[in-house]
């Protein structure tokens, strides 16, 4: 832990992962000084091996969806006054805590308000080809209707400071979470740059992962009020 | 009478495009309430009209260019239909908004606040 990263809260929303909060949990607490997993109505043991790990549990009474398990994580980490940067991390074991940690710093080094994991600014990643495709439309449909210009749609790493975490409004209780936090990246002007990380595709990541089929959802949630 | 056929697909076309207009633009909570509960008692007394009087179903469905006055009765009911549909979707949608404040309170009041362990 440094300077940092002892300022930094990693906010986990989890959804039925126990077979691997435990391990994540403890190896991000090998770098973070503060890691809260946000339950959202698990039906396994994720709660119980997730404080094993070593992590704070939020606990959703019911499953709500995990744009709303982020903004719960946001909600109780910004209760920590010498709290400062706020890292959104997937509990399937398929970010890099090295990734999270390099976001972390940068956004203290460069004055930056959010930065945006993308798996498209280098060639680590390698998602298949349907999923390819869905997410480069996602992108286009974002440039379109944000403005803002990303690489990668719907990356779940992603950090900010104090100030993003306060602004961004997530109402997108399902997945549609990720075009909204764009759209807030918008609308409050915030300084923003994107950070190329490492997504490995692990058959159980894979199995947890959105299906291609999702994007229809994500669609509809956007336009209907 | 083919000729006002138009009649019954200007009205139809324009009562589901108020309702794609509603989906899509924000309004403001009592106003659709209101607009639900006017809708409601035209229904019932457009209902009560039809019983008493029976083939003003007929002689309404002549003039805006519907063969019978049961499809028209059909037609009617279809847009209420979906109406009411979007309308409780609508509903839904507050509500789940509702559930998920709530819900995100009682979960941070139930957590725990290491930072306050570190300060004493």
């Amino acid at each position: 832990m440094n300077d940092v990263t002892g300022r930094t809260w990693l906010i986990i929303p989890m959804f039925n992962e126990g077979p691997v909060v435990r391990q994540v949990v403890s190896e991000a607490l090998k770098t973070f000084g503060n890691v809260v997993c946000v339950d959202d109505g698990s039906i396994d043991n994720s709660v119980h091996e997730a404080a094993a790990g070593g992590a704070v549990v939020v606990r959703h009474p019911i499953n709500l969806g995990a744009g709303a398990a982020i903004r719960t994580g946001l909600d109780y980490a910004l209760q920590d006054p010498s709290a400062e940067f706020f890292v959104l991390f997937d509990a399937d074991g398929q970010h890099q805590i090295s990734d999270a940690q390099a976001m972390a710093e940068r956004l203290d080094s460069e004055g930056l308000d959010i930065l945006i994991g993308s798996r498209f600014l280098d060639n680590r990643t390698t998602p298949g080809l349907v999923k390819k495709i869905v997410l480069q439309t996602a992108i286009r449909f974002e440039r379109l209707s944000t403005g803002v210009r990303l690489t990668d749609a719907h990356n779940g790493l992603r950090a900010m400071n104090r100030h993003a975490a306060t602004l961004i409004e997530i109402t997108q209780n399902r997945f549609a979470h990720a075009t909204e936090i764009v759209a807030e990246i918008k609308r409050h002007d915030l300084a923003y740059g994107e950070h190329a990380v490492h997504i490995l595709y692990t058959d159980y990541s894979r199995s947890k992962g959105q299906s291609v089929w999702n994007s229809v959802n994500i669609l509809s949630d956007l336009f209907v009020k | 009478m083919f000729g006002s056929q138009i009649i019954i697909q200007v009205l139809l076309a324009g009562a589901f495009t108020l309702f794609a207009l509603v989906v899509i633009v924000p309004t403001k909570g009592s106003r659709h309430l209101a607009v639900r509960r006017l809708s409601m008692l035209a229904i019932l007394g457009l209902g009560v009209a039809t019983v008493a009087f029976p083939d003003i179903t007929t002689e309404v469905a002549d003039s805006v260019g519907v063969g019978r006055g049961t499809d028209l009765v059909l037609y009617v009911l279809v847009v209420v239909f979906v109406g009411n549909s979007i309308f409780n979707a609508a509903k839904f949608r507050h509500h789940e908004r509702d559930i998920t404040k709530l819900a995100r309170a009682l979960a941070i009041r139930d957590a725990p606040r290491p930072w306050e362990d570190h300060e004493r």
